[in-house]
């Protein structure tokens, strides 16, 4: 990767403000995403991460300010064009298909980069079964690739809590994403998974996708990433390097507080 | 073609305990086969009413699988079915019939029965979608009453508008369907013979063509459920904001499910007014919906075959068993010898009387004990046997992905 590839924004969060009533979630906040790198953003309880993630992927469009994906503004963009866009994302509280096995919540994941119409659909067309092969096919892959390809055929709620994070990760990866959302992908892990979930969040950035995290852990943060930006109450109170933020006073006030 | 006779081999093949489904299947058709046939040796070759009620059941079938699509597959409850049921068979009445003649328009039109199934078929999708579009934004309890609303409204404008619609009388003397080709045979009492232009007035065809929709139906059901857009249907039924963020546009499927819910109601209406040769308001209201409904939910919501079996169910149960039961209590009695009951005396009406006037307090009696008993349904699928089992997680809203971020 050369230099300025690495240098170009894939994701430009540009002012954005999201008001509830009177409670101002997230303030003005700017910053980029660069492309091909793992993005971190970190912040104590209520700093407005998620809210950020759910301005980004349309569930919640911002109240002021634009979000420009690979130069395409999608400020407002409805959930389903986001994703057709190319943002992927995971939940804080795992959302899969419960009732759905392994196998068709990653095969849903790929619905908006399938082609057969209703037609085809009612009528099992030679090229409506081919596509559901080859969507078979890569959601097997991805079972294989997130490591959980033993549980394809059972239904996502009787997964072991940490195959049900992967399983969340495969599905959005299944919607062929060049941004991956991952909102606190580590929680609840021990430190052997959370070793071992990185190990997985290297191998998804080496395929070449974008990988933003919202992590409360810090330990996680500061080994994965290469940039981090620090929200609190809604504002951006830093940014840099892992080094950088660590030393930061802002941020061992607001964050990491008594503890160092 | 070889689709089907490979489907056929499979189910022949399969572990009755895996696939229970496959079995009931097979059930039905032969039951469907053997039907006229025990029928008429039955009955000495006077079993056309019979025939007749089987052929009227299968609308039923038609109605409760296109309802679930909408209730089992994508989990929008309709409570005004019926509606579309009512655009069907007064779309039916309109195109193929002299009643246009008698309208501001001054011109009958004749359109072909086939042709009339697919226009009374798109009449309704159309109804769906114009009446889905504005109110499937809304949450799930919005739509049962806005469906409900719909589903009263439209039987009133048919009644009222009666410009058009010829209101109570309703339209009769519709066109009879015609068939290009059909084969005569002793069971018609003919000689062996191919006719052309065949008029369908005997019973028996109508339930052999009957018999053939729905199996064509299922078919294409079938392979709805199994397709792209059955996967996005179970996944908006099962957490909206999940399957929005996966790419899934769940306005758009979810219209999808109500439209083609809206065909098949529409499809059936047509067929049930052709073969009535009578439309009118009093056969589409509430107590319509309600049953469609009933059939869909005491079969097994999202299960082809429960649903199958449970508007088979339901129909007999209606237009068999409860019309029968004053008659069969007043004999019971006679026969034990407590005449004296049969008698009416001050308040009491007699025993059939008296049954005549319970007999909807006996029919909601059975499907409260059926639910009591079996409440995921007779022939449930796996995963609403489980969710009734285990429990759905929260239905969580927009609103609650708002509140994780506190």
């Amino acid at each position: 990767m050369t230099v300025e590839a690495a240098a170009d924004p894939i994701l430009r969060i540009d002012h954005v403000t999201k008001r509830f009533g009177g409670l101002v979630a997230v303030d003005d906040v700017t910053f980029d995403v660069k492309k091909g790198e793992i993005f971190a953003l970190i912040g104590p309880n209520g700093a407005g991460k998620t809210t950020l993630f759910n301005g980004i992927t349309g569930i919640f469009p911002p109240t002021a300010g634009r979000i420009v994906f690979q130069g395409r503004e999608i400020t407002g963009a409805k959930p389903h064009q986001v994703a057709a866009f190319g943002i992927a994302r995971t939940f804080q509280n795992i959302r899969l298909f419960e009732y759905m096995s392994s196998l068709d919540n990653v095969r849903l994941g790929q619905h908006c980069r399938m082609h057969a119409k209703l037609w085809d659909s009612l009528f099992k067309t030679p090229a409506e079964h081919r596509e559901e092969q080859r969507v078979t096919d890569r959601a097997m892959e991805l079972l294989q690739f997130v490591g959980i390809e033993q549980y394809t055929h059972i239904y996502a709620r009787n997964l072991p809590y940490g195959s049900q994070r992967r399983l969340e990760i495969a599905r959005a990866l299944a919607t062929n994403p060049a941004l991956l959302l991952l909102d606190e992908p580590a929680a609840g892990f021990t430190p052997q998974e959370k070793v071992e979930l990185m190990g997985l969040v290297h191998k998804i950035v080496d395929q070449g996708i974008t990988v933003f995290l919202i992590e409360h852990d810090m330990k996680v943060v500061m080994g994965v990433s290469r940039r981090i930006v620090v929200l609190d109450h809604g504002e951006k109170i830093a940014e840099g390097t892992p080094e950088q933020v660590r030393r930061d006073q802002r941020v061992i006030e607001a964050y990491l507080g008594t503890q160092h | 073609m070889r689709g089907l006779l490979s489907r056929l081999g499979s189910i022949l093949e399969s572990d009755p305990r895996k696939n229970p489904n496959a079995v009931v299947y097979l059930v039905l058709a032969v039951a469907t086969i053997a039907f006229p046939i025990g029928v008429q040796v039955a009955t000495r070759g006077s079993g056309s009413f019979l025939i007749s009620q089987a052929a009227d059941a299968g609308v039923y079938i038609l109605l409760a699988i296109g309802l679930n699509v909408v209730v089992g597959f994508a989990g929008l409850l309709d409570l005004g079915y019926a509606a579309f049921f009512a655009i069907g068979a007064y779309t039916y009445a309109f195109v193929a019939s002299d009643h246009l003649e008698f309208t501001p328009i001054h011109q009958a039109l004749h359109i072909p029965f086939w042709i009339a199934l697919l226009v009374g078929m798109f009449a309704a999708a159309g109804a769906g979608a114009i009446l889905g579009a504005p109110t499937l934004r809304l949450r799930g309890d919005y739509l049962a009453i806005v469906t409900l609303g719909f589903g009263e409204i439209v039987p009133r404008l048919f009644r009222n508008a009666s410009t058009w619609t010829s209101g109570v009388n309703g339209i009769s003397a519709l066109d009879t369907p015609a068939l290009p080709i059909w084969l005569n045979g002793p069971w018609s009492g003919d000689a062996l013979a191919i006719v052309q232009n065949f008029k369908i007035i005997d019973p028996l065809a109508y339930y052999v063509i009957m018999a053939i929709l729905v199996a064509i139906s299922v078919l294409l059901v079938n392979n709805l459920r199994r397709s792209r857009m059955g996967r996005a249907w179970m996944a908006v039924r099962e957490d909206e904001v999940a399957a929005a963020a996966m790419g899934v546009n769940t306005v758009g499927v979810k219209l999808l499910a109500f439209s083609i819910g809206a065909a098949f109601s529409g499809f059936a209406g047509t067929f049930y007014g052709a073969k009535l040769s009578l439309v009118s308001p009093e056969n589409f209201g509430f107590t319509v919906s309600i049953t469609i409904l009933i059939m869909v939910v005491l079969g097994g919501m999202g299960n082809i075959p429960g649903v199958i079996v449970g508007a088979l169910l339901i129909y007999y149960v209606i237009f068999n068993i409860l019309p029968g039961l004053p008659q069969q209590a007043s004999d019971f009695a006679n026969s034990i010898g407590a005449t004296s009951l049969n008698s009416p005396s001050g308040d009491w009406p007699g025993l059939a009387g008296e049954v005549q006037r319970l007999k909807y307090l006996i029919f909601g009696l059975i499907l409260v004990l059926t639910m009591l008993l079996r409440p995921q349904g007779l022939l449930p699928s796996r995963q609403r046997a489980e969710e009734l089992q285990k429990g759905v997680h929260d239905d969580t809203t927009i609103e609650d992905v708002n509140a994780e971020t506190t």
